[in-house]
């Protein structure tokens, strides 16, 4: 079993005094920006991100750290779902559908520790996968050219239309706003600059990572300005924090469910965790609602969800490690820290740099015991931690944003960009404008047109090369597949509510 | 727009001077035009430690990150806000050279005092292992008589350099119309070979140094190396030369300094990276990191650059990347 033994020299990487710290300290916070009203995982990776490149962590640890804020903020989403009705972070929506009723019928306890429980078998379930899926697909992408490149950004663009719950002209708009971004710089082709203004500082296009921050930090700082003066919710109180085991117990077929389908959800590129604690939650209800108690207080209803968002935060590790494509808007911004690190993700990462790899996959594995403590006889100082005061917060993202950035390139210029992209973030967020198809266009937009040119200069201008091998094809099709479900999806929920709009 | 520009400086100069506080002072200053982590982040990073190991400088030398244009920020910063200033050295290499040559920097190729060169990335033609082509003759041979049958690859765009010296080989080989030759632009010397073993392109042209591993693995073939001697690390690898091909592709490692910088200054310089080229600590970094170590220095640098500058823009012209 060379994965096993793979393995264990990631355990030694990962078991080092500094990358422990890391990765407790990455739990921790993760878990508090997950419960925190607003501050999901991109937001939370995002501003950590500068952190890393202020204290010089090599690559092995600054991924350890961002992606156990990942894991937590995932585990942490459900906190404020379910005592506060406010989703803690994006995927966590659906996690309030069935989780605040049954806080408010007095089982706080009881959604909690299921939801905990549920959330690490998923993400266990996605972390196994993980490692045996990964190193699959690495091997295989040996066989990936241009051309089935492209068809695989083309598959990234469509899932993200495919998130429910978002107009998909905002998705289009949004992510047509990151491709024109990505155009900016000198044009990798052929050297001509474009839309550089005549400066120079815009020669090699937008870094990523300025962008994000800006686009993620800043505009939460002008948000939680905004919101400052209004008075925050009042949690529900939780009676005691032994769960009840037959409850959990009970739930142990929904919980495989979801992760199962979470993690399909999260290998898909740019898909996500919302997608797949959505997916997730409706197929449950479509297989076990026959009593028409989902929405209700089911407990089924808060298991499926969180273990199909923390399986595809898993998943979504993998197309982002193996092919250097992110599976979700927060992978996304770790690849981004990546290739400011000069770590290309890829195929070529597991050969070259197995320490990264297996330190990550190992620290995982350990991310999840240390979230399952956390989260299941520590909880209640999470719920009480989550009503952090703003003011309290805002000086500390806005510090960690202007120092993180200027620290990268010692440039006046990136901060006045980060501002801006500050602003443009406060902007669209107000507008209900997802960032994540923003995030995606910029960073995919850039690799997406070269390896369209690649393909087209190798087949001396013949178009037909981008359907001319069978792994692109198969992409499209799982593109077509995808893109008549989502249509499907949201026919069937228009029906519902005119159905439900006639009864009322 | 006022407040926009000043409060980020503001903030930012305040908390980075938090974090740099532990740093000693000093006075000499190598600028990497780059991220850390790239070559250029390596020269001022590697050079800096070995100038402060043989107690060429007071204290530690400073490297300062200024990535923009590839190379263009730093440059322009040089020659118009620090042109006599003595302590600063600033790493460049054949890739900023080729922005220049190709007038992509706001100010000409003498613009800046050229210092010296290192050490190198020795350039080469590597083909699949499967490849029908055995040797730089028979690939010259295809390339003069067919041209559009061959797929060429490597790391930078159209008018790089690995394009360019694939395409000074070429012409030595008998190509007049070097436009008719296709290339294909990657993002690193590995992708493009990766792509090579997958069987989409047929040539690659990049550094040694990046692809070493595919070569000792067997899964390519290097033609020719386009160095004045056999490389030490692979002495069975031909050079061009050798097989009638007069080029050599270097991708050297080198510095330059402010253009007011004085004659006597100067040539302190040229002699301290001297000491440091000859040292063991270069060596051995350098060998350890896939460098060659070459040494040109001074007036016979500041010659080669331009010169090599020249064939560039001439190359470049020939292809239509400038017109």
């Amino acid at each position: 079993m060379e994965t096993l033994s793979l393995l264990a020299q990631g355990f030694s990487v990962a078991l080092t005094p500094l990358n422990i710290a890391l990765l407790l300290i990455g739990c921790f916070s993760g878990t508090l920006i997950g419960a925190m009203p607003g501050l999901g995982p991109v937001n939370g990776v995002a501003i950590l991100i500068p952190l890393t490149f202020a204290f010089g962590f090599d690559a092995t640890s600054s991924l350890i750290l961002l992606s156990a804020v990942y894991f937590g903020a995932m585990y942490g989403g459900r906190i404020s779902s379910i005592l506060l009705n406010i989703p803690g972070d994006e995927p966590a929506v659906m996690t309030t559908l069935d989780g605040y009723p049954m806080a408010q019928q007095g089982r706080a306890a009881d959604a909690l520790a299921i939801s905990g429980v549920a959330s690490f078998i998923g993400s266990t379930f996605a972390v196994i996968g993980l490692t045996l899926f990964a190193p699959m697909l690495a091997r295989m992408a040996i066989y990936f050219g241009p051309a089935d490149y492209f068809a695989l950004y083309v598959l990234a663009f469509i899932t993200i239309g495919g998130i429910a719950g978002v107009d998909p002209r905002k998705t289009l708009i949004s992510a047509l706003l990151g491709l024109m971004i990505a155009t900016m710089g000198l044009d990798p082709i052929s050297g001509i600059p474009r839309f550089t203004f005549e400066n120079y500082h815009l020669y090699d296009g937008v870094d990523p990572i300025v962008a994000l921050v800006g686009l993620f930090a800043i505009s939460e700082i002008l948000l939680l300005l905004e919101t400052a003066a209004r008075d925050r919710a009042k949690p529900i109180g939780i009676d005691s924090w032994l769960p009840d085991l037959r409850a959990i117990w009970a739930t142990r077929w929904t919980v495989l469910r979801g992760s199962f389908v979470g993690f399909v959800a999260g290998v898909l590129p740019g898909a996500g965790a919302s997608l797949g604690s959505v997916m997730a939650y409706s197929m449950e209800k479509q297989v076990s609602d026959k009593d028409g108690t989902f929405g209700k207080g089911d407990p089924r209803g808060v298991a499926a969800p969180e273990a199909g968002n923390n399986a595809a935060s898993g998943g979504a590790l993998i197309p982002m490690l193996s092919l250097g494509v992110p599976g979700s808007g927060t992978t996304a911004v770790m690849l981004a820290m990546l290739i400011t690190l000069n770590v290309q993700p890829g195929p070529l990462l597991f050969e070259r740099q197995p320490e990264l790899v297996w330190g990550l996959v190992a620290s995982l594995y350990l991310a999840n015991f240390a979230l399952l403590i956390l989260n299941l006889p520590m909880i209640g100082l999470f719920s009480r931690l989550m009503m952090v005061p703003t003011w309290a917060l805002l000086p500390i993202v806005a510090a960690v944003s202007f120092v993180g950035v200027f620290s990268i390139s010692n440039s006046i210029f990136d901060l006045q960009l980060m501002v801006l992209f500050g602003v443009l973030g406060y902007l669209l967020r107000k507008l209900d404008v997802s960032l994540v198809p923003l995030v995606l266009g910029l960073l995919l937009g850039g690799d997406m047109e070269r390896n369209l040119r690649r393909a087209i200069s190798i087949s001396n201008g013949d178009w037909g090369v981008l359907v001319a091998s069978p792994i692109s094809v198969t992409l499209y099709v799982m593109t077509a597949l995808f893109l008549a479900l989502s249509v499907w999806l949201a026919l069937r929920d228009h029906k519902r509510v005119k159905r439900r709009e006639l009864l009322d | 727009m006022k407040f926009l520009s000043t409060t980020p400086a503001v903030f930012g100069l305040a908390f980075s001077a938090l974090f740099t506080v532990s740093a000693p002072a000093s006075a000499t200053e190598c600028i990497a035009p780059s991220n850390p982590g790239g070559g250029w982040d390596f020269t001022c990073r590697t050079i800096g430690r070995i100038l402060t190991e043989l107690d060429l400088v007071d204290g530690n030398v400073q490297v300062t990150n200024m990535p923009g244009g590839v190379g263009a920020v730093a440059y322009a910063m040089v020659v118009n806000e620090r042109p006599a200033d003595s302590d600063l050295i600033v790493a460049t290499s054949t890739v900023g050279i080729t922005q220049i040559a190709q007038g992509r920097y706001p100010a000409p190729i003498d613009a800046v005092r050229y210092l010296a060169m290192l050490g190198a990335d020795v350039g080469v033609i590597a083909v699949d292992n499967d490849s029908p082509i055995d040797s730089l003759g028979e690939l010259t041979e295809i390339m003069a008589s067919d041209p559009t049958s061959l797929v060429t690859a490597g790391s930078s765009g159209a008018g790089g350099w690995d394009h360019l010296r694939l395409l000074m080989v070429a012409r030595e080989g008998g190509l007049d119309d070097l436009g008719a030759l296709r290339w294909v632009q990657f993002d690193g010397g590995t992708d493009a070979v990766t792509q090579m073993m997958g069987g989409q392109i047929d040539v690659v042209s990049t550094d040694l140094g990046e692809i070493a591993g595919f070569v000792e693995s067997g899964d390519i073939r290097i033609l020719a190396a386009l160095s004045d001697d056999p490389i030490p690390a692979f002495p069975d690898i031909p050079t061009a030369i050798s097989q009638g091909i007069n080029v050599t592709g270097y991708n050297w490692r080198g510095l330059y300094t402010g253009p007011d910088v004085s004659d006597a200054d100067y040539a302190a310089w040229v002699e301290d990276l001297e000491t440091v080229y000859n040292s063991e600590n270069w060596q051995t970094a350098a060998v350890e990191s896939g460098l060659t170590p070459i040494w040109r220095g001074g007036a016979e640098f500041e010659k080669f650059v331009v010169e090599q500058a020249e064939i560039m823009e001439e190359i470049s012209r020939d292809i239509g990347v400038i017109e």
